[in-house]
């Protein structure tokens, strides 16, 4: 892998870019792997890479239905945090805000994250008590934390409206400085470039139709394209579509898929610079290195697979950030979008084992995998390499379920992201 | 400066109505008709704007909503701002202010267009994935560059002083554009008195039949167009919609339309209009006529100022009576295009050459360029183009028929305007809203819509048909059939008129024009220009693997603009399909998303914001809150009293007093806001016993009883007290929050999972107002106030409720405490609700009756350890867990919900958290709520928390300071201590114990 740098680019331009090496290879499958991933989004990919660098294991492919990073990796609004509630949560965002923090270096990919703060605002009594205890927890837990009042909100973002005259008036707010941003198709495209370096087998237009089990363990899957490639270990990482990933195993999974949207508004000058989210109110905003006010808004209601939501769920959220942002009432907004998110009963991610053997789930990361990335695939490289769950990844067995422990972050998780 | 390129006479414009308008701070002279673009052209202003990248100057391309640059600010004072105006779309009006988005010091001289011009060859796309890493620390700062170059205009800092409007339509049949297809349908679906919507986003409906060279029955297209338009208008059921732009198409055939009211008019909208609306229609049945846009070719330095498309060039001077130069320039593949340099002539300037890329071009238009004796340069394209800030020539070559390589030699030809164009793309935009994809076809050279769920015909140029006749067919057609389909038998059908038009010959594929060096090399080809890709940008980014579309678009930011590609993507996927060796169908097309061109927030937002963002729920009694000084708490909807100051108190002074007089006197809350929910039928009393834990087969009439309501995971979520009127018929209260939650929990668990039980549920929480009087003269204070109600002891017991009046009204009397003391709910229908209050306060004057709101209230019952659901529990906590195992019931026959979920390992497990009360070492210090608990205030972090404090407070008649929180296996550990480590590093020492601050025996409430 040629690395990427300042002068490789100057080197580059003098002859006219016409011999840039590709990111990644376009390979045919071979007949067996020792790990296939299911999901070619920023979850799979990073799992991939962190099998072959951190535990040796380069014999694996990555098989996506589609185009690398097409799913919810190349839908999100790309907030990255890990102010959540309880502690196996907690832990784990703040693994991979760790992981973050190096990750451009360690890919030689600028995944541009942005580490310019998120404020989740509160608008109610409850709202202050929910952030208090929040951030109380945060910071025994050693993550950064702050909990601001109203003054403060207004200072960090004084063309926000925190006058008492609004419906809901800000009242205050949890405030993550190490929180922000990312582009998300450069985690996706760093992680496959930096996999792809290490052996890995990127396949795309590749799509599987079938888990193949035998004595009740997985022992290949079958794809539309290219027929059955075989594994010893299998890892499913498809978000919005585990559920039928799951089926074709032969079992559930308590998710529900629903379609989550987003819009961008035309691209303005620099006007605000740090993460606004308000569950109360219900929509969130940022602005784009490019200029564009990234916004979205909570799950629309029912299920689907479309890709796309209802248009009363995009009212709402624009009428949320109006009552922030009045002064963004003559913006406007140029497109919209929508992703299937994968919703756990209590908001946390599935990242376990399963009833078939060798067949491992990494989902349920609903609205809010996206800041995840790096540790879920972390987590996951470390419990597919050992074929038992990592340290981390042990509460979020899929059979929490059944035995009642479940980590209920609707708190935290809230809106969305 | 006068407006040179203003023809004498003709086009569309009034020459009557001058206007005057300002420009980079300029002002110039314009016509009613004119839009801002055609203005600008008409007084010879070429440049519009700097690029996003490379800082180019940039003029005005095309005529319409696919105009990539002339994207201007706009707005005379700082609240009426807009960013990103499409001048080509924006109607010109007096005093008009607009100025450029980019470029520093001014669009003519830009410094940034120095670094552009220097670092330009080392910006390939996605440069910024591959540098500005290095040192780590340095991100922020590269970034912060990086954001400066961010944007086009700039958002308003002051609030929007226009207002939005929003309507719901419901039609028979929606048409999408007022073009020669549109009209013609709309005319062919209204004769069946189907109702019709007809919506064209531009001021004029008429689409190309405006500047049409075509005659229809013997008269210039645009007098039909006109005589079909006073027809619709005269007909009741069509409405029709100009500058209406419908922007979304969603599933259900429910579209937008965003209607642009007074844009045209003023910079913000006169009194009492409002600005914009947006129309939330469903239709029955679809028309898209939406025409096509015309490709521009893509050829080197093809965005220099004076670069058009060449239905842009017919546009502006047939409807606008402008010539955009002097010497024209033509490059085209197919016939239409001709048409630009014949308007031209006419308009007596000078067409060069029209250079055409087919070999053998013949057929009408070329005979009638012969006639007009224009020089025609067949087998040639316009590989590059000279000048910088204006066009000054061009380079022209023989290409090969594959139109990959210029075979020279190479010719200069100077002009001041280079036309161009590549074919028409049908707008197939709406048509994949819904996720069908669009389908390529040959003979069109373009995609047309393809198989739509919805319900949905397409018509005209959309679907790739580029005689007008065939258009005007084919919009009759839809628009009879939409109208059958919509269920309209007698639709007369129309004949057709008789359309005068040119034979129109086979055109080129051919998109990107070879230049004598490879495309690397070439100078920069543009492709999509708002974001400065070129096609040299394509094909680095395939050579790097990304050969997905969707990863072309991304890598390389094509079609990441205002224009969402309009212009620039089918050449995009055509020199990405070519430098992977294989066809645009096999690459496909990136999604087509809403919006068609951008919307206004405040639009979509409607009149739902500031005041009206969420209804604001008041309770009956809400006025006498007022005029009582009340500070209010928002509650869900509620604006719920908070507490009542009275001068010169502090707030803990107020509760210490508002608690005082509920334990000592009598003291009264406003209950109205809490959840009513009226539940009938000869199930109510067994659907009761399965939403909620406890039992509910004994209750009798006349009787109360509190519930716990559960999710099937077995945490509580709501709780309250419910009366048994009849045995079919009960009074749920819920909480304030929950109510509207509540009531859809019963309905969902009816109608899904129980549907044969008989039991009707309704809200009546607004019927009812309801008062809490409560303290140890309650009984006295109420008494003086009913006449038939016996309040003793003995004939009205605890959780008992009685019929009969208070203060003359009928009302329903309950006696249940929340406080711990003596306490009589009083409900009285909410018409009296006002009065009735008023009379308690007569009344209660000599017992020092003293209103207390919410804070109050929450003391009162954390002294009892009575919990608030979504305050003391979230979504993790069992009744188990609260130590209200009282609560549950394992007897019942039938099972409740949440059963299963608490009965699951870990909610029995022995450690879990426990819902206690904390004693703080200091009396008078209080715990702030959300603090977490530890046992070991020196463990080094990640530390162990055991709980938090869920509610807090200093209790006047406990003379300290009290608190329930969670705390692991809390009920094991009465009398441990407990530490709160605080933010500024202090460390709050608790000690465990019962929650049950006072009265543990519950004696007060039955003096
Ligand atoms: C609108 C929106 C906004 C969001 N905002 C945020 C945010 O601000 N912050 C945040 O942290 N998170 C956010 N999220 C959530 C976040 O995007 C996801 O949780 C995260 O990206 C999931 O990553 P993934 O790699 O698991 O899934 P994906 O990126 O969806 O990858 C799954 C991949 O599996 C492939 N696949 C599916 N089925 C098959 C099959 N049968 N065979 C082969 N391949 C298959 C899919 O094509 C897809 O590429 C948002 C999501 C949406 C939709």
């Amino acid at each position: 892998m040629n690395k990427y740098s300042g002068f490789g680019l100057l080197k580059h331009g003098l002859s006219y870019h016409e011999n840039w090496q590709r990111a990644w290879r376009n390979p045919k499958p071979k007949a067996k792997y020792d790990v296939v991933i299911v999901g070619g989004g920023g979850h799979g990919l990073a799992t991939a890479y962190y099998l072959a660098k951190v535990h040796g294991v380069t014999n694996i492919a990555v098989v996506e239905k589609g185009y690398l990073g097409g799913g919810n990796t190349a839908r999100n609004t790309t907030i990255v945090r890990s102010n959540y509630l309880w502690d196996e949560s907690a832990h784990l965002y703040e693994h991979a805000m760790k992981l973050w923090e190096g990750l451009s270096q360690d890919l030689n990919y600028n995944v541009m994250f942005s580490q310019r703060g998120v404020l989740n605002l509160g608008h109610t009594l409850q709202d202050m008590r929910d952030i208090q205890r929040r951030v109380n927890a945060n910071r025994l837990n050693g993550i950064d934390g702050e909990v601001l009042d109203t003054q403060q909100v207004q200072e960090i973002v004084p063309i926000m409206d925190c006058s008492a005259n609004t419906r809901y008036p800000v009242l205050g707010a949890s405030w993550q400085p190490r929180a922000g941003v990312a582009r998300h198709d450069a985690v996706a495209w760093g992680y496959a470039r930096a996999a792809d370096a290490l052996g890995v087998d990127l396949i795309q237009q590749c799509e599987v139709d079938d888990i193949i089990t035998e004595d009740g363990a997985a022992v290949a899957v079958h794809t539309k394209q290219h027929g059955l490639i075989k594994a010893d270990r299998i890892g499913c990482v498809v978000a919005g579509n585990s559920s039928v990933l799951a089926k074709m195993a032969g079992f559930s999974l308590p998710l529900e898929s629903h379609p989550l949207q987003a819009l961008v508004s035309e691209p303005i000058k620099p006007i605000l610079d740090t993460v606004v989210m308000s569950n109360h109110v219900h929509g969130y905003v940022s602005q784009s290195d490019k200029g564009d006010l990234v916004i979205g808004a909570g799950i629309d209601g029912y299920n689907g697979y479309g890709q796309r939501g209802s248009y009363s769920t995009i009212e709402h959220t624009v009428q949320a950030i109006i009552e922030l942002f009045p002064i963004f009432s003559r913006v406007r907004m140029n497109r919209q979008w929508g992703g299937i998110v994968d919703t756990c009963p209590d908001a946390c991610p599935i990242i376990s084992d399963t009833p078939v053997e060798n067949l491992f789930f990494n989902c349920g990361w609903g609205t809010g995998g996206f800041k995840a990335t790096p540790g879920s695939g972390h987590v996951f490289a470390a419990t597919l390499a050992k074929g038992e769950a990592h340290e981390l990844a042990k509460p979020f067995s899929m059979f929490r379920f059944n035995d009642g422990s479940l980590i209920d972050e609707h708190g935290a998780a809230g809106v969305a992201h | 400066m006068t407006q040179n390129n203003r023809l004498s006479s003709g086009g569309r414009i009034d020459r009557s109505q001058p206007l005057t308008f300002t420009f980079n701070g300029k002002q110039y002279q314009g016509f009613k008709g004119d839009t801002v673009a055609s203005a600008l052209l008409a007084n010879g202003v070429d440049i519009v704007g700097r690029s996003f990248k490379y800082s180019r100057p940039r003029g005005v391309i095309a005529a319409g909503a696919e105009e990539p640059n002339a994207i201007l600010q706009m707005g005379a004072t700082e609240a009426t701002q807009v960013p990103n105006v499409r001048a080509t779309q924006q109607e010109l009006f007096d005093g008009l202010v607009c100025q450029v988005t980019n470029g520093w010091p001014s669009a003519e001289f830009d410094v940034m267009g120095l670094v552009g011009k220097a670092g330009g060859s080392f910006m390939p796309p996605g440069f910024y994935y591959k540098t500005f890493m290095y040192p780590q620390s340095m991100w922020d700062t590269y970034e912060k560059c990086i954001r400066k170059a961010a944007g086009l205009g700039r958002s308003p800092r002051e609030n929007d002083p226009d207002i939005y409007d929003h309507i719901n339509q419901h039609v028979d049949v929606m048409i999408v554009g007022g073009g020669a297809a549109g009209l013609a349908a709309a005319l062919s679906a209204s004769r069946s008195g189907a109702r019709v919507i007809l919506a064209d986003e531009q001021a004029e409906l008429g689409g190309s039949l405006l500047h049409a060279s075509e005659s229809i029955d013997g008269r210039p297209a645009s007098e039909w167009a006109a005589e079909v338009i006073a027809q619709l208008e005269a007909c009741d059921n069509v409405q029709l919609l100009p500058r209406s732009t419908v922007n979304g198409y969603h599933d259900h055939n429910f579209l937008t339309i965003h209607q642009r009211c007074t844009d045209h008019l003023l910079d913000c909208a006169p009194i009492g209009q409002a600005r914009q609306r947006m129309h939330r229609v469903r239709a029955k049945w679809v028309v898209l006529a939406t025409g096509a846009h015309e490709r521009p070719l893509v050829f080197a330095n093809n965005d220099v100022p004076g670069c058009m498309l060449a239905s842009a060039v017919t546009t502006y001077i047939k409807r606008y009576s402008v010539v955009p130069g002097e010497r024209l320039v033509l490059m085209t593949t197919n016939d239409s295009a001709y048409q630009a340099a014949f308007d031209w002539a006419e308009s007596g300037r000078f067409v060069v050459a029209i250079v055409d890329t087919r070999a053998h071009p013949g057929g009408d238009v070329i005979d009638e360029a012969n006639r007009r004796g224009l020089k025609v340069i067949a087998g040639s394209a316009v590989i590059e183009v000279k000048g910088s800030k204006r066009v000054t020539g061009v380079s022209v070559s023989a290409i090969n028929q594959l139109g990959d390589k210029a075979l020279g030699p190479v010719k200069h030809l100077t002009c001041d305007t280079v036309a161009s164009s590549g074919g028409w793309s049908p707008a197939v935009h709406l048509s994949c809203h819904t996720g069908s994809r669009p389908v390529w076809r040959d003979d069109v050279i373009g995609f047309v819509p393809g198989n739509s769920q919805q319900k949905q015909l397409t018509a005209g140029a959309i679907n790739g048909t580029a005689a007008l006749s065939t258009c005007l067919q084919e919009g009759f057609q839809a628009g009879r059939e939409a109208a059958i389909n919509a269920g309209f038998d007698t639709v007369p059908s129309i004949s057709l008129p008789k359309v005068d038009e040119r034979h129109i010959g086979a055109a080129m594929a051919l998109f990107h024009i070879p230049h004598s060096k490879p495309t690397s090399r070439a100078p920069k080809q543009f492709v999509d220009f708002q974001t400065d890709v070129t096609a040299a940008g394509i094909e680095i980014a395939t050579r790097e693997g990304y050969e997905s579309i969707e990863h072309v678009k991304r890598y390389t930011a094509m079609g990441f603009g205002t224009d969402q590609g309009k212009l620039g993507n089918i050449n995009g996927m055509a020199i990405a399909a070519k430098s992977m060796n294989k066809t645009i169908p096999e690459t496909g097309t990136t999604i087509f998303r809403p919006n068609y061109t951008p919307v206004t927030f405040g639009a979509v937002a409607g009149r739902h914001c500031g005041e009206l963002f969420d209804p604001k729920r008041y309770s009956a009694m809400h006025s006498w809150h007022l005029k009582n000084g009340a500070l209010f708490e928002d509650v869900g909807l509620w604006k719920r009293p908070w507490y009542f100051p009275q001068a010169g108190e502090s707030m803990q002074e107020s509760l210490n007093r508002e608690c005082k007089a509920a334990r000592e006197g009598v003291a009264i809350l406003d209950a109205s806001t809490l959840g009513k929910i009226d539940i009938q039928g000869k199930d109510a009393r067994e659907f009761l016993g399965r939403i909620y834990t406890n039992a509910w087969a004994k209750l009798a009439i006349g009787k109360c009883r509190y519930g716990l309501m559960c999710g099937e995971d077995g945490m509580v979520f709501d709780d309250g007290v419910t009366a048994c009127l009849a045995d079919d018929h009960f009074v749920m209260t819920t909480t304030t929050g929950g109510a509207a939650r509540v009531l859809e929990w019963l309905e969902l668990y009816h109608q899904t999972e129980w549907p044969e039980m008989e039991v009707y549920f309704n809200t009546v929480t607004d019927q009812w107002s309801t008062m809490t009087i409560s303290g140890p003269n309650s009984r006295k204070l109420l008494s003086e106030l009913t006449g038939d109600i016996d309040l003793s002891r003995d004939a009205f017991k605890f959780m008992d409720w009685h019929e009969g009046t208070v203060a003359g009204v009928p009302a329903r009397v309950f006696r249940i405490s929340f406080t711990g003391e003596l306490s009589f709910e009083v409900n009285v229908p909410a018409n009296y609700g006002l009065y009735v209050w008023e009379k308690v306060f007569e009344h209660g004057a000599k017992y020092n009756l003293t209103p207390y709101g919410t804070e109050t209230m929450h003391i009162l019952r954390a002294e009892k350890g009575f919990i608030i659901a979504g305050q003391d529990t979230d979504g993790s906590v069992t009744p188990i867990d609260l130590g209200m195992d009282w609560c549950v019931s394992n007897q019942k026959p039938y099972s409740y919900i949440g059963k299963r979920g608490m009965n699951r390992e870990d909610c029995l497990r022995k450690n879990r958290k426990q819902l206690v009360g904390l004693k703080t070492k200091r009396s008078d210090v209080v715990i702030p709520e959300g603090s977490q608990a530890v046992a070991d205030p020196n463990e080094p972090v990640p530390m162990t928390m055991l709980g938090h404090i869920t509610s807090s407070y200093y209790s006047a008649c406990l003379g300290r300071s009290i608190a329930m929180g969670m705390i692991r296996d809390g009920f094991e550990r009465m009398g441990q201590t407990v530490y709160y480590p605080q933010p500024d590093g202090s460390v709050i020492e608790a000690e465990i114990c019962s929650p049950i601050f006072l009265d543990p025996k519950g004696e007060r409430q039955n003096v």
